[in-house]
């Protein structure tokens, strides 16, 4: 189900230098570390046994909440492609997760349910908004493209506010869920293990897709632009196309999370498309390491269980979480990966 | 002077111009480059140098004028289009990939013209032949010692050797060098020196200098830009003579003309 980075083969070492220590130091992607091997195996494993462990705990409402986690995860991997590998800041990512939980919570409620079309439907929606918008936020930078993406968000939080038909400002319940169906076989989202096991598989497969992404020509050159498109640009990178071709993927992966939310809570609101949703994205691939493989998943669920925890004792559990993000910031430069990273090898030369 | 007899020019430039407000930066500059020259860019402090070489690498678009380059006009190309044909540039101030070691910096350039950049499966690791080149080309610029180090790690010299090793690295047809000695000891300025000797057996060059000595060394043809425009282009003995260039901007060996930055050029 879930295909995992540890598949990644080793890989061979370039022909002269010794680019270890600058990969170690925050250095270019290297294909697989230790730690991405360790977390695979650990991400496989919850991955699979989860359900069975929860059910024989008697906690079976966990479920739903590791299913929140897992599909939160893809939205803020999708958004850390964007902001974290590309450098771009998006301060809209809700827009496209949003648009995704509405195109497919729309066709549902309108009784297209089967044969998963209702899926790519809501693939093709995002995706060509994501260009769109895309095309048009590109060609800015800095404040202006945060300003322009929240812009372009913010209108279509408005517009779900106003097309009563379907919910408007209350939002859209349905009662049927998505079927996956091709042929004999019939996936039924509404089956919550069924829920879990294609989330958890549609993660692992961004996982495994960034893993290969980094270090690959497409991965360079968009770290390149990050660092300076203006030199990446004058040596030759179509970086306008490059940062477009990341935008559309980066939306298209924000729309199947959207997908699978509306699947999950059988409702969907505009609230979802507001611009506290992105900086919630945002907090996660910030807590969680920015342009690394994993920093989408643990910021996810260290953002979540912070608050499930929290939230049991006081009211205020954002005041504590503000707190948190402060000391990953200030202490941690590439997130709880970068401390798991550097827990990881402390036996070696310290990272600058 | 006799036109009819040269070959056509690799880089042929026809009135072009740069308006920034009221300032006409680039004023209808014509400028031909040689294949296989060495040509020198000089003229004082804000005369519009880097402006012209922004137009050239596509960064500014230019108002008027028509830029040709080995007989294609690509006046209203983008830089990497400019880049994949065979016209790459550096930067007077420092542009490297600060996150990258020095060999992803120059596998990175190599890269970059180097066949498409959309693969996203495939470890660049794996491309022998991109490594090999980006290893060449350290060799030449003098930091293979430094092939794993950080950028951080870098002194200036070593920056600026790798800022012009990047334009080099994909074999460019002509290269615009902008101050490649900007900032560098005399030793660093001599290295960097030889560098543009050896350059100049693969590529053509348009040299932006303030190191008249270094530049009268090097030079096949000099041209001179004054309030952005061309007051003089020939062999660096005609312009060292020229009258007109030496009351904008040389000045003879202890006078300093005055108010047009002309003390720059004396700087060592």
């Amino acid at each position: 189900m879930a295909t995992l980075p540890s598949d990644v083969a080793a890989p061979a070492d370039p022909p002269s230098g010794d680019v270890g220590i600058a990969a170690e130091a925050g250095g270019f992607p290297r294909p697989t570390t230790r730690l991405d091997r360790s977390l695979a195996i650990g991400f496989g494993l919850v991955a699979l046994l989860l359900p069975f462990l929860l059910e024989a705990l008697g906690a079976g409402y966990y479920l739903s909440l590791a299913s929140r986690i897992v599909i939160y995860a893809i939205a803020a991997t999708s958004l850390n492609l964007v902001l974290g590998y590309a450098g771009l800041v998006s301060f809209g990512h809700a827009a496209f997760v949003g648009l995704g939980a509405y195109a497919t919570g729309i066709l549902v409620s309108e009784g297209v349910v089967g044969s998963g079309w209702h899926l790519l439907a809501t693939l093709a929606v995002t995706g060509l908004a994501a260009l769109l918008i895309g095309a048009i936020s590109l060609r800015t930078r800095g404040v202006y493209f945060i300003m322009i993406t929240l812009a372009f968000a913010q209108m279509l939080f408005y517009l779900a506010n106003s097309v009563k038909g379907y919910g408007g400002d209350e939002g859209l319940n349905i009662r049927a869920r998505s079927v996956l169906g091709f042929g004999a076989v019939a996936i039924d989202l509404k089956n919550p293990y069924v829920l879990w096991y294609v989330a958890v598989g549609v993660l692992g497969a961004s996982l495994l897709a960034l893993a290969r992404f980094g270090p690959s020509r497409l991965g360079r050159a968009v770290l390149a632009l990050r660092d300076d498109d203006v030199r990446a640009e004058a040596l030759g990178f179509p970086t306008y196309r490059l940062k477009l071709v990341v935008f559309v993927v980066a939306g298209a992966l924000g729309g199947i999370a959207g997908a699978l939310s509306v699947n999950l809570q059988g409702y969907v609101s505009p609230n979802v498309l507001h611009w506290t949703q992105s900086g919630t994205l945002m907090v996660m691939v910030i807590l969680g390491g920015v342009a690394t493989v994993w920093g989408g998943l643990v910021g996810a669920a260290a953002l979540l269980l912070l608050q499930e925890v929290l939230s049991a004792y006081t009211e205020h559990w954002e005041f504590w979480t503000g707190w948190v993000l402060l000391a990953v910031v200030l202490f941690a430069r590439q997130g709880l990966v970068g401390l798991l990273g550097s827990a990881g090898r402390s036996a070696a030369a310290a990272p600058r | 002077m006799n036109r009819a007899a040269v070959p056509p020019p690799l880089l042929d430039i026809r009135g072009l111009e740069k308006r920034f407000g009221g300032l006409l930066a680039t004023d209808r500059v014509d400028l031909q480059i040689r294949a296989g020259e060495v040509h020198a860019l000089i003229g004082p402090n804000g005369a519009g140098k880097t402006t012209l070489i922004a137009q050239l690498g596509g960064q500014l678009a230019s108002d008027h004028g028509r830029i040709v380059f080995d007989a294609d006009d690509i006046t209203r190309l983008s830089p990497h289009q400019r880049a994949r044909r065979g016209l790459v540039r550096s930067f007077q101030v420092t542009r490297l990939f600060g996150s990258a070691s020095v060999l992803d910096n120059v596998a990175l350039a190599v890269q970059a013209v180097a066949g498409h950049s959309f693969a996203a499966w495939r470890p660049v690791r794996r491309e022998q032949a991109l490594f090999a080149r980006a290893a060449a080309v350290l060799d030449d610029v003098g930091l293979a010692a430094k092939a794993g180090s950080g950028i951080a790690a870098l002194s200036h010299g070593e920056r600026r050797a790798l800022e012009v090793g990047l334009a080099l690295a994909s074999r460019p047809r002509l290269v615009l060098l902008d101050e490649p000695m900007a900032g560098l000891g005399p030793d660093e300025s001599a290295r960097m020196e030889r560098l543009i000797g050896k350059v100049r057996q693969s590529s053509s060059v348009l040299l932006v200098e303030h190191d008249v000595d270094a530049v009268f060394r090097l030079a096949d043809r000099v041209s001179v830009l004054v309030g952005g425009r061309l007051i003089a282009t020939g062999a660096p003995t005609e312009v060292r003579s020229d009258p007109n260039v030496i009351a904008a901007y040389l000045g003879d060996d202890e006078a300093h003309l005055g108010g047009s930055g002309a003390p720059e050029a004396q700087r060592r």
